[in-house]
Parts: structure tokens; C-alpha cells; sequence
């Protein structure tokens, strides 16, 4: 039956003993040397400036952000004041993928590894106090909560488990948080372009932004068959109208009349995002003087100008803030050091 | 299957080392591979920072690729008359693959490497069955097949696990993953060039002769690829092909069926990463008695029934009653589904194919398969965003039940050949 086994068959199975020791020894060596790496890194004081009371939001204008500086507090909510931004930074109460805060509450998603790796929003008061909490369906991407603090959209990849192969989708659910409306996911609402009703299978809903002042009315970005549009929903009227193409994560300044976004300028398969601002009543775009891909959800510092994260180059896991002015030919300088996820709190 | 008496054969089961060590070969490799699956996503998106949408189109086309490369690889491994150098190339292009993940970081590298991963995948899936079908006694052929598909089916249960494990201890410790994928791998393809003897793919005289004069018959008209046409003008096998492409349109992929559980309650939303694991255990736990079942009582009548277990884990889930039983009842009649179908089909398959096109056969069945399941999936997603999951579900499910009963007919001559053959 296994002539081929039997014949020179106990050098080919020592052989193979051997080959299943040694690689298998070698990971175990490579996992232990990461582990004790990590447990050193972990242990190690931060490699940033930080005051080391405090773990309570500021009171005065701060912005919140993922913090990624190597050392104790990796992947912590932290603050800076506004007004020194460079400055030592306060850490917050709990490890986020994505965080954001108007104010009073502060939006947090994360993820929580383990046997069981799920992912979680979690609603925190401005001492860290945990609010409330439910499970996202989906890899964090992007969250936002209205200036009231009533509303939070939360934005996730549906992988539909990587195992099932191709259903890369978003997940973008807005929820109150007083518990008078239930959860809206977008996807259920009408997405209406030029008048038309779109019901295509591919349409995916990411990115909200809420506009200050109007309890009802919010931006997004919808997409089916490889467009992009700008969309105004309303809440009230399970609408999305498209008002214009090409629009990514949207993000409206604090007056209103502006909406900066992310604009594909790649072509083919991989996406080249530049910072652009759409003046929403005549409709005329600036593209900014950033050269680098952005691939995050701009956030507006005051009427002026915009904050956004970066990766560092050559730092997987390591990413920076940027600022730059909101107009034509102005160019990007370093806001915040190895951090993420920036909000500004007014 | 009127007609179709179940027949304990006289020759006691024995199982084939070669059997065994191809399962142990599938096993270290879905360890491999299953464990950097589940946790790409994760890597994409929240690492490196990536674009996931562009990927998923990626992954799209490499599904297609994937098919089409099963059929080449049956193929060449059948003219070679040796599956095993075909099956080794298959496996060493995704141990490669792994060896590319230590290094990809941006998105055409990593995208390069998961298409390897992939192309590998379909080159080694067909001669390895194949191999599996030469080594297994004709009479405990879907047994056989069921060994192997356990050992492979543990492998594929235990790789997210370590992944997770992996994760949960190094937070950030991706490198470690792929460090670990790369030693499975390895493994998988030593024991495979090592162990498993190469040999030649005819099963015995009996059928040899039978094959080589279809062979002649095939040769005499020219043409290599009159072969394949020839191979599906056999009423059995072309039978099969369309049975399983009526099946494989109505199986839709088991993300929806996940995602429709997590859509009505918290529960399968918080238990979600064990889903797959939960049907990958009810698969290799079944894997054995379903083969046992279809050597007995007809492996048409084993792959029919399992798509009743489809059936009804469709009605499961739709029912809008959550929690944990009835998840537990989902996953179940899915694994089911799975052990009554896979290996049983290529057990069906190779049952029904000259010896000498055993790979061609199995491999163009089972693309087949894939084929009409990525067609359904699509247009199943159609359904599911018109009229919700339980609908999209009651719908796909009463196509089904037609269906099946039209299968039955279709799969009867291919048994009633497949027994006397």
C-alpha cells in the first residue's frame, strides 16, 4: 500500500521530526521575544509628556485623541489643551480605536481581543465614567457624536467574517443616547440621487457628520457602483439626498457653511485621498496642499482650519495629527505627536 | 436509488497512512492559513490603515482566478499521471505566500500575497483529492474522504483560535501571527513531501482498463480539449455538474447566514468570531459518519440530504427567535450541511471519473460548485438589501425545497451508474 513510505522511510521521518521541531521552536522563540518586547515597551514610561493627574476632561477647549506614543497608556483617550497642543498630555480613562468628544460626553470604540474578539461603543462621561455601552458589528472606522451630545454615529467594517470572502462592507448606525429614537442604520434609509431612488445591493453609508444647531440634519457619504456622493439625511424622513460627487468623510465646520472631506485623485484600484472644503452655498471645492494620502475623517480646529491623522512612515501602529489651514495653497505643519483620532472640544 | 439496496461490503475498512497524513498535511496547513484569515481584516484596517473596500474587490477576483486554476491543476496533474508534484506546487505557492506576509505593508504587496495564498489553494485541492481517491478503498471512499476532511476541519477550527490567543497575549503582535502561519506551513509541506508516497493516479486494473479505453476513444477523435467535453457527456458526471450548480445557486455563503443571526438578536453578535469555529466543529465532528452514511446508503442520497440540513437551517434562520439555542440549532444544521456535502461530493465525483481524469473530474465539480456559490451569494445580497434577511431567506429556502426534489431526479441515473460501475 505506502511502498513510498517504507523505503528509506525512517530517514525521511526523521526528517521531518526535525523540520516540525525546529520551526516550530523558532516561532515559539519569535512569540516569546515579542511578548517580552511588548511587556517591556508596556512597562517602559511613556515616551511622551504627560501629567500624570488629573484623568477628568478639561474644562476649558481641549482635543481628545487615540494616543499612540509607545509606552504605558498605547491606545489610551488622552487630552491636550488647545491652546498647547504640543504640551504635556492628560490620559483618559479608557483604550480606544477611535474616540471623539463634543464636550460633555466622550464617544469610544474599541476593540476587546481575546478568544473571542469583538468590538464595542462605549459612552463615557467627562470624569471616564462609563455610561452605557453596546456591541458594534464590525471593525471600528469612524464616530462622531452631535454638539448637544443626544446623537452618536458609528461607523464599522462588516467583514462578514473574512472567511466568507469577498463582503467588505460599512456598518454606519446613528443612535440617540436620550432613548427616544431607536437606532437608525443608514443603509435601511432612501438614498435619493437626482430625484431618483437608488436601491442598488452596494450601496455602503459612511462617515456622518452632524450639523451644529439642527436636531434632524446630518452629511454622509453614500457609494454604489464606484461613486462617491455627498448626501444630507434626515432623520425624521429616512432620507439621503445626494447633493454632490466625489465627497468622502465628510466633516462640517463649526459655522456650517463648509464641509471638508477626503477626495479620490488615485486612480485604478488604489485611492489617492487629498483634503478638499466645499463651500455648501455656492458649491465651489478647494483642494488643499496636503500631498500625502489622508484616509481619515478631517476634523475642523475653529472656522480656519483642519485636523486630521497621519500613519508615521516606517512606524506601523504610529500615527501623528496634522493641522493646515483651510484655503487654497496652504500647507500641512505637525499639530500633535504620535496620536490619532483627534475631536475638538470648543 | 429505488433500486439502490444498502450493501455492507466484505472488505473490512481500512484506513489508508496516506490518508491520514494528507489530513495531517490539511490540518497544519488550515492552521496556517485560517489563522492569518481571521485576523486580515483586523490587520487591514486597523493597522495598516488601508482602503478595505478596494480589497474586497481584490478578494472578488481572486475567487474567479482561484476556480479556473482548480480546473488547470486537475488537469496537469491528470496528464503527469502524478498528483502529488501538482499538489506540492499548490502547497509551496502558499507557504511562499506566508513567507510574503512578514514582509507586505502596503496595499499591491499584500494584495500580491493573498492572490498567491489563493492561486495555491486552488492548484493543490483537486490532485489532492485525487490522491485521496487513489489511496481509499473504492467501497469507504466518502469515509475516507470524511477522515480527511476531520483532520482538515481541525485545523480550520484551532487556527482563529490560536490567532486570537496569539493577539490577546501580544496586543499589536500581528508578526507573531504570521511568524506561527509560516511554521504550520511548513510543516504541512514537509510532511507532504516527505511522508505521502507519490504514485500513480490509476486506482486499480478493473478500472484502469476501463479508462484507458475511454481513453482511446477520447484520443482517437483528437484534441485535448475534446477531453473535457467527453468527460461530461458520461451521464453520470454530467449529471452531477448539474445538480451541484442548481444546489450551489440556492447555497447561499455562510456570512449571510451569520450575519442574518447576528441581525435579530445581541447574542451571535457578541459570539460572532465563534460562529465559524462552532460550524467548523459540527463539520469535522460529522465528517466521519456522514462518509460512513454515504458508503452505505449512496453518497446522492448523503449530499441530498445534506442540503435538507441547508433547508432547514435557512428556516432557522429566519424564525425571529434569538438567543442561544437557536443559534446553537443554526450552526449545527450548517455543519451539517458541510459534512454531508464536501467530501462526500468529491468521493461522488471521483466515483463517477475514469481513473486516469480523476483530478480533471473532481476539480471541474467542485468549481462548479464554487462558481454557482459566488453567483448565488451576489445575488443573494440583491435579495437580502430589497427585502431583508428573512425574507431574502424564506425565498432562497422555498427555491430550495423545489429544487431538491428536481436534484433527486437529476442524481438518481448518476447513482444507479455509480453503483454498478
Amino acid at each position: 500500500m505506502i511502498q513510498g513510505a517504507t523505503g528509506g522511510g525512517r530517514l525521511r521521518w526523521i526528517v521531518l521530526l526535525m523540520v516540525t521541531g525546529l520551526v516550530l521552536a523558532g516561532a515559539g522563540l519569535y512569540a516569546v521575544s515579542a511578548f517580552q518586547r511588548l511587556q517591556e515597551s508596556s512597562a517602559a514610561a511613556p515616551s511622551v509628556e504627560v501629567i500624570s493627574e488629573g484623568k477628568v476632561l478639561p474644562s476649558g477647549s481641549f482635543v481628545l485623541f487615540r494616543n499612540t506614543a509607545a509606552g504605558q497608556g498605547y491606545g489610551m483617550a488622552a487630552t491636550v489643551s488647545s491652546a498647547d497642543p504640543a504640551g504635556p498630555r492628560t490620559m483618559g480613562g479608557a483604550f480606544c480605536d477611535r474616540v471623539y468628544s463634543a464636550g460633555s460626553k466622550v464617544i469610544c470604540l474599541s476593540t476587546n481581543r481575546g478568544l473571542l474578539t469583538s468590538f464595542e461603543a462605549s459612552v463615557y462621561a467627562p470624569d471616564w465614567k462609563r455610561l452605557e455601552s453596546w456591541a458594534l458589528r464590525g471593525i471600528p472606522s469612524r464616530t462622531r457624536l452631535s454638539g448637544d451630545g443626544a446623537l452618536v454615529a458609528t461607523t464599522v467594517f462588516v467583514t462578514g467574517h473574512s472567511y466568507a470572502g469577498t463582503g467588505f462592507s460599512t456598518e454606519t448606525v446613528i443612535r440617540s443616547l436620550d432613548g427616544t429614537t431607536p437606532a437608525a442604520n443608514l443603509e435601511a434609509f432612501a438614498l435619493l440621487v437626482n430625484g431618483q431612488q437608488v436601491t442598488a445591493a452596494d450601496r455602503n453609508i459612511w462617515g456622518v457628520t452632524f450639523v451644529p444647531s439642527q436636531a434632524d440634519v446630518f452629511y454622509a457619504t453614500a457609494a454604489s457602483s464606484g461613486r462617491h456622493w455627498l448626501v444630507r439625511g434626515s432623520i425624521a424622513n429616512r432620507t439621503l439626498t445626494a447633493i454632490h460627487d466625489g465627497v468622502e468623510c465628510p466633516s462640517i465646520s463649526p459655522d456650517g457653511t463648509r464641509i471638508a472631506y477626503k477626495k479620490n485623485t488615485g486612480a485604478g484600484l488604489i485611492p489617492h485621498w487629498k483634503a478638499a472644503v466645499l463651500d455648501l452655498a455656492t458649491g465651489t471645492e478647494t483642494v488643499l496642499g496636503e500631498t500625502r494620502s489622508i484616509d481619515d475623517q478631517i476634523e475642523w480646529l475653529d472656522n480656519a482650519s483642519l485636523l486630521y491623522g497621519l500613519p508615521r512612515t516606517g512606524e506601523a501602529g504610529d500615527s501623528d495629527i496634522w493641522r493646515i489651514p483651510a484655503r487654497a495653497g496652504s500647507s500641512p505643519e505637525l499639530y500633535i505627536e504620535h496620536a490619532w483620532s483627534p475631536s475638538v472640544a470648543p | 436509488m429505488a433500486v439502490d439496496k444498502a450493501h455492507r461490503p466484505a472488505v473490512r475498512f481500512r484506513l489508508s497512512p496516506v490518508i491520514l497524513w494528507l489530513g495531517v498535511v490539511s490540518m497544519a496547513t488550515d492552521i496556517s492559513s485560517e489563522s492569518v484569515a481571521a485576523i486580515l481584516p483586523l490587520y487591514i484596517t486597523g493597522f495598516l490603515g488601508l482602503s478595505v473596500i478596494a480589497f474586497g474587490i481584490i478578494d472578488g477576483i481572486n475567487q474567479g482566478a482561484s476556480a479556473l486554476v482548480r480546473i488547470a491543476a486537475g488537469w496537469a496533474s491528470d496528464r503527469l499521471g502524478r498528483p502529488k508534484p501538482v499538489a506540492l506546487a499548490g502547497y509551496g505557492l502558499s507557504l511562499l505566500a506566508r513567507v510574503g506576509f512578514l514582509f507586505a505593508g502596503g496595499f499591491w504587496s499584500l494584495a500580491a500575497v493573498v492572490t498567491g495564498d489563493r492561486i495555491g489553494k486552488g492548484i493543490r485541492t483537486a490532485p489532492r483529492d485525487a490522491l485521496i481517491s487513489t489511496a481509499a478503498q473504492p467501497e469507504y471512499l466518502a469515509r475516507h474522504f470524511g477522515v480527511h476532511r476531520m483532520l482538515d476541519n481541525i485545523g480550520a477550527a484551532a487556527g482563529p483560535l490560536i490567532a486570537f490567543v496569539t493577539l490577546f497575549l501580544i496586543p499589536g503582535g500581528y508578526g507573531t501571527v504570521f511568524v506561527v502561519s509560516l511554521a504550520f506551513a511548513a510543516i504541512g509541506v514537509a510532511a507532504l513531501a516527505l511522508v505521502v508516497p507519490d504514485r500513480r493516479s490509476v486506482r486499480s486494473p478493473r478500472s484502469s482498463s476501463r479508462g484507458r479505453e475511454f481513453d482511446n476513444q477520447v484520443r482517437g477523435r483528437g484534441g485535448l480539449l475534446r477531453i473535457h467535453w467527453h468527460l461530461f457527456r458520461k451521464p453520470g458526471l454530467g449529471r452531477l455538474l448539474t445538480a451541484s450548480a442548481l444546489l450551489g445557486l440556492l447555497t447561499v455563503g455562510d456570512g449571510f447566514i451569520y450575519l442574518a443571526l447576528q441581525d435579530r438578536d445581541d447574542f451571535a453578535v457578541h459570539w460572532f468570531p465563534l460562529l465559524y469555529v462552532g460550524t467548523n466543529v459540527v463539520f469535522l465532528l460529522l465528517a466521519i459518519p456522514m462518509g460512513r452514511l454515504a458508503d452505505r446508503y449512496g453518497r446522492g442520497k448523503v449530499f441530498l440530504a445534506g442540503h435538507l440540513a441547508l433547508l432547514a437551517c435557512y428556516c432557522c434562520a429566519a424564525v425571529p427567535v434569538g438567543g442561544l439555542g437557536p443559534t446553537l440549532l443554526c450552526l449545527t444544521l450548517l455543519g451539517a450541511f458541510y459534512a454531508a456535502t464536501d467530501g462526500v461530493l468529491a468521493a461522488f465525483a471521483s466515483q463517477l471519473t475514469p481513473p486516469d481524469l480523476l483530478a480533471t473530474g473532481i476539480g471541474t465539480v467542485q468549481t462548479v460548485m464554487a462558481l454557482s456559490r459566488v453567483a448565488s451569494s451576489t445575488l443573494f445580497g440583491l435579495l437580502w438589501f430589497t427585502w431583508g434577511p428573512a425574507a431574502a431567506m424564506v425565498v432562497v429556502g422555498s427555491l430550495l425545497a423545489v429544487a431538491l426534489p428536481a436534484s433527486f431526479v437529476i442524481l438518481r441515473k448518476a447513482e444507479r451508474q455509480a453503483a454498478s460501475a
